[in-house]
């Protein structure tokens, strides 16, 4: 700790930080543009300048920049001295010479950084009468639109873009006073994280592409504090919506999971809740095709009649419904009935993953605790594919090598180019086992291209070289013994080793060899951390419920063991092969669907009942880093579609449940719900800690879900009546569905649906909300965890599997996760499907001659259950005797399963 | 039929890196220990053989260094004696800095712009000439200086100009 003086009174702060850093975390509104608490500082901009005075008798004083100024015991500035103040002002001009006067058309207006630190140095009267230079911009994919004109040259989407995320395809051209931030040709940007450039950039250069279509300000959209349903790693968002679509997702800052930044799957993959074909009204499918629309009693009716009348009721639930809807699904058909929805490979091994995290010692940090972790094994996933964010949080763990030998030569951690310069390429090891490359891959000290088994095998060997008691792999080769000797001795020696694994592949072997090497090194001493990778947002949550697998509830329809099921948001299609599920929705006497996306299982089922998504229900998930999280509503459907019908998924069930039993719908809390949920599952008892109750108010106020400048009530519903009709209610949250309530930063709170502060209408306003920039909201960052590991280590596995050997004529399928394209909802949203490489079938060069088949041509790949034909693509890096197909394209593929090839004839060159 | 021949980098604009350019690179890329390091060079390289950088030589060069094409562009970018665009057969600098500017610079650069015709950035239609500015040739002692391809001329009188160029084809 170090105590300065600002403006003549005294201040604790943090002698590590910078003094702008410091000003910032004081309260204290001081301009800047290239700093970034996740970045650091450079100096480029000299915006944040103060006097600082060398003593008490100094009078005079000399501007320094806040942000390359340590903030030493002793210092003494001046935020406020006239010369500082004019010297902030005129370096606003300077930026803004070039700077276009089109605030009022420009996408960042409302929520720009620039706009505010203009306003807060009161630069307000443009004096540069010249001609200003003026770029051309580029298409950058369908995510990030360009608008060069408006940079200021802050340097910081290099920085962020480069240095941080590893992307290599943005770059800064040019020199003095005509610069260029853009790609060396025009194309799509290719990094998973480019779309946080739209919040890393201080102005409008880039912008949210998907939002432009169907644009509304920041201070015109609603929001409310919302959890991705995107993947597994539980990043906060904040969903903004105007006319009841979401327009746009917001980073909404966790000072544990997502800080500042998230993938792009999570920013622009919302869109599917915007769809025109979602249903909105109950359906009955009647046997000879046709579809009735039905009202919401009469839905009821026919839903807990078809109940009644059966024999025996499944329940169907899913990983990407809510805790509180999976739960009311059980207590609905009863536990003896509950199936998880999750076919039984993936359901193997998220068992196997809850076993881990409780007793192979070592517990799962939270993302910010993964950077700072010293050396990493990673087997059998490819993290930007299945857990962006992680990945993302991996490569700074990697990077924060940097960290540790400036602070050898005493360069604080925030000058990030002194760091940077001083470290070059040094990085704390990482270690890659996948089955082909990886974008992390060109971090890694090693990374190893293996089979599903091998990366088992290697796993066993690293536990066995890091504890002897860990059983030993027979046969392997020497050059695999070395690299896992090396492995362990990276991991041994790390101050804090963290293993990642998961269930991509769907290999219970590498999850329990990743096991072994997690017991060995708690063994040794319980530091470092085990991370396993989950596929779908709620897949920890939903394996808590303790549901049997999707095979036995369609063997049971199927046998006739029961006659009716009940399916929760999930499309069973893509789980299992589609006449599997058919076979047994067909035995059915009645199928009701409840989902918020028109899927194959929907159309299948006879009854159909409009489920409300992320955007507009309550609900908790469970992260893979076992924290539940609560997400809200953030519109009121019915608002601005009267014939709406969608309700979320636990408010249909609970009305069934009053159908089945013929009483009417009791009046349910939704905080009785999650309390109900916990008590059930003890488990899951944290999970009502995990969010503020409805009755929560801050200064006697509920929370507003809009910004108080929210323009346009009274008449954005005059198409459908003139007279404005009072805002929805919301009894089960803390929020309100207007602009009256509480909005501001003062008074500390968990859940914070958009952030905003005075003079701050940017992101950059969360470090009004945090303890210190960077740190940690003041109101405690939201979620309870719910995995801890128990006290002891249990005993070694013994499961390895023999070495993988390719098969003749044979091929086996290795299923691999991709960002856009792979996940279910996200792959409704058109900008997410126009950035989805086209799907190919990948294979080693060796097979791929032994088939003579070049790039391009057309395969035919074939198992018991599927026919499919897909381009080639050769990849050096996979295994010969693997056959690569990308996740998503066909659930009758699964990874494991032995695959026939034969090359589509007539399709390669013509024969002379 | 094509084998046992190097590949060719070439990004579809006709561009191809000279295999001896190629292995001047790489033995380049050797002295460094980042393949960054060695763009100024692999830009001289190319621009020793070609007079400028083409497109395409800015793929080639982050193909033979192993580094994205936009590291390569922004070094080419930053430097004013990489040429991005063609010059003439021979580039004239002249220098503007202070010393030069209070020495004579400006009547020098009115009399070379007018015996030749063009302007700052500008090349002869006959291809001859570029005229560019620079900021400092490092000659004060020798001012007005200005510098045409690799010789430097100090003290330089507009008269003596029609003499200078002529040993320039």
């Amino acid at each position: 700790m170090a105590t300065i003086q600002v403006d003549g009174r005294r201040y604790a702060v943090d002698d590590r930080d910078n003094l702008l850093q410091a000003c910032l975390t004081l309260g204290f509104d001081l301009p800047y543009f290239c700093w970034h608490p996740a970045m650091g500082s450079v100096g480029a901009c000299r915006q944040c300048a103060v006097k600082q005075y060398r003593d008490a008798d100094d009078t005079q004083g000399a501007l320094v920049m806040a942000c390359m100024t340590p903030a030493a015991d002793g210092t003494r500035i001046s935020i406020a001295d006239d010369q500082a103040r004019e010297f902030r002002a005129n370096v606003i001009e300077w930026l803004m010479v070039h700077h276009p006067h089109d605030c009022p058309v420009c996408e960042e207006g409302g929520h720009c950084h620039l706009q505010d630190m203009t306003v807060m140095t009161g630069h307000h009267r443009r004096r540069y009468r010249f001609r200003k230079r003026t770029h051309r911009n580029q298409y950058l994919g369908p995510f990030i639109a360009h608008e060069m004109n408006r940079c200021i040259t802050c340097y910081r989407c290099v920085r962020f873009y480069r240095d941080y995320a590893g992307g290599t395809d943005l770059g800064a051209f040019g020199a003095g006073d005509n610069i260029y931030f853009g790609r060396h040709r025009e194309g799509v940007l290719e990094n998973a994280f480019a779309g946080n450039l739209t919040e890393v950039c201080p102005t409008g250069v880039f912008t949210d592409r998907p939002h432009s279509e169907r644009y509304a300000r920041k201070w015109d959209l609603q929001f409310a504090p919302s959890v991705c349903h995107q993947c597994a790693v539980g990043c906060n968002t904040s969903p903004g919506e105007r006319y009841g679509e979401i327009r746009r997702i917001e980073n909404r800052y966790h000072g544990e999971v997502n800080r500042f930044f998230l993938c792009d799957r999570g920013r622009f993959g919302h869109g599917y809740v915007n769809r025109d074909d979602r249903p909105r009204r109950p359906e009955w499918h009647a046997a000879a095709g046709e579809t009735r629309v039905l009202d919401v009693d009469e839905a009821l009716e026919r839903g807990g009649e078809a109940l009644r009348r059966a024999r025996r009721v499944i329940g169907i639930g899913s990983p990407r419904a809510s805790l509180e809807s999976n739960h009311q699904l059980c207590e609905l058909v009863g536990q003896d009935n509950f199936s998880t929805g999750i076919a039984e490979r993936e359901q193997v091994c998220l068992a196997r993953m809850r076993r881990l995290n409780l007793d192979a010692g070592l517990p799962t940090p939270t993302l910010r605790e993964v950077e700072a972790h010293d050396a990493v094994l990673v087997l059998g996933e490819d993290l930007i594919a299945s857990a962006a964010r992680l990945g993302l949080a991996v490569r700074q763990a990697v990077l924060g090598r940097r960290e540790v030998l400036a602070e050898a030569r005493d360069i604080p951690a925030w000058n990030a180019e002194a760091v940077m310069t001083l470290a070059q390429d040094a990085r704390h090891p990482l270690f890659i086992a996948y089955p082909t490359t990886t974008e992390l891959d060109a971090i890694a000290e090693r990374c190893l291209h293996l089979a599903p088994d091998d990366i088992a095998r290697l796993g066993f060997a690293v536990a066995h070289a890091i504890d002897a008691t860990a059983p030993a792999v027979g046969g392997l080769d020497e050059r695999t013994r070395a690299t896992a000797e090396r492995i362990a001795e990276a991991l041994r020696s790390a101050r804090r080793p963290l293993v990642i694994a998961g269930g991509s592949l769907e290999s219970p072997a590498i999850l329990e060899a990743a096991g072994n090497v997690a017991r060995a090194l708690a063994t040794r001493e319980r530091r470092g951390g085990l991370t396993l990778v989950r596929r779908e947002a709620n897949s920890t949550g939903v394996e808590l419920l303790d549901g049997r697998p999707l095979e036995w509830a369609l063997d049971a329809l199927g046998q006739g063991d029961a006659d009716a099921v009940v399916v929760l948001e999930n499309d069973l299609h893509r789980r299992l092969p589609g006449e599997r599920v058919d076979r047994a929705l067909a035995a059915a006497e009645t199928v009701i669907a409840l989902d918020h996306q028109r899927t194959a299982t929907w159309e299948r089922a006879h009854l159909g009942l409009p489920a409300a998504s992320f955007a507009e229900a309550d609900g908790t998930l469970v992260s893979l880093e076992g924290r539940a999280q609560r997400f809200y509503p953030v519109y009121e459907p019915r608002y601005h579609r009267p014939e709406s019908r969608i309700h979320p998924g636990w408010r249909w069930l609970l009305a069934l449940h009053a159908g089945l039993q013929r009483r009417t719908l009791p009046d349910v809390a939704f905080d009785d719900l999650t309390r109900d949920c916990a008590r059930r599952h003890p488990v899951l008892a944290g999970i009502v800690a995990a969010a503020p109750g409805a009755d929560e108010r801050v200064c006697g106020l509920k929370l507003a879900r809009q910004p108080h400048r929210y323009s346009g009530r009274t008449a954005m519903r005059a198409d459908l009546d003139v007279s404005e009709p009072s805002p929805p209610r919301d009894p089960d949250t803390p929020f309100t569905f207007s602009m009256e309530g509480y909005a501001g930063f003062d008074r500390p709170r968990r859940e914070v649906p958009f952030a905003w502060a005075p003079g701050w209408n940017s992101p950059q306003a969360w470090n009004k909300f945090t303890d210190e920039v960077g740190g940690h909201l003041r109101g405690g960052d939201p979620g309870a965890r719910l995995l801890e590991p128990a006290a002891g280590v249990a005993g070694h596995v013994d499961a390895i599997p023999p070495p993988f050997e390719a098969g003749v004529g044979e091929w086996r399928v290795v299923v691999l996760p991709r960002l856009f394209g792979g996940e279910e909802t996200s792959s409704r949203a058109a900008p997410i499907m126009a950035r989805a490489p086209a799907p190919t079938l990948r294979l080693a060069p060796a097979d791929a001659r032994r088939l003579a088949a070049e790039a391009g041509d057309t395969l035919v790949i074939e198992t018991s259950l599927v026919h499919l034909t897909l381009p080639l693509l050769v990849d050096a890096a996979l295994p010969s005797g693997l056959v690569g197909i990308p996740a998503g394209l066909a659930a009758a593929l699964s990874s494991g399963a032995p695959a026939r090839l034969s090359v589509v004839p007539g399709d390669g060159e013509a024969q002379p | 039929m094509r084998e046992n021949l190097e590949p060719l980098a070439s990004d579809g604009d006709g561009f191809v890196l000279d295999p001896q350019d190629r292995r001047a690179i790489e033995q380049e890329r050797r002295h460094y220990e980042q393949p960054q390091a060695a763009c100024i060079e692999a830009l001289k390289i190319v621009q020793r053989r070609h007079g400028w950088v083409p497109d395409g030589a800015i793929v080639a060069i982050a193909e033979t260094l192993g580094i994205g094409p936009a590291s390569v562009e922004g070094v080419a970018t930053f430097y004013s004696l990489i040429f991005r665009q063609p010059v003439g057969r021979h580039v004239i600098l002249i220098c503007d800095s202070s010393v030069c500017f209070l020495t004579g610079f400006e009547p020098l650069h009115a009399a070379l712009a007018g015996q030749l015709g063009i302007d700052f950035g500008q090349t002869t239609d006959d291809g001859r000439f570029t005229l560019l500015p620079a900021c400092c040739l490092g000659a004060c002692d020798g001012a007005p200086a200005l510098m045409i391809d690799d010789d430097t001329y100090a003290t330089v009188a507009a008269e003596d100009l029609a003499t200078l160029l002529e040993a320039y084809p």
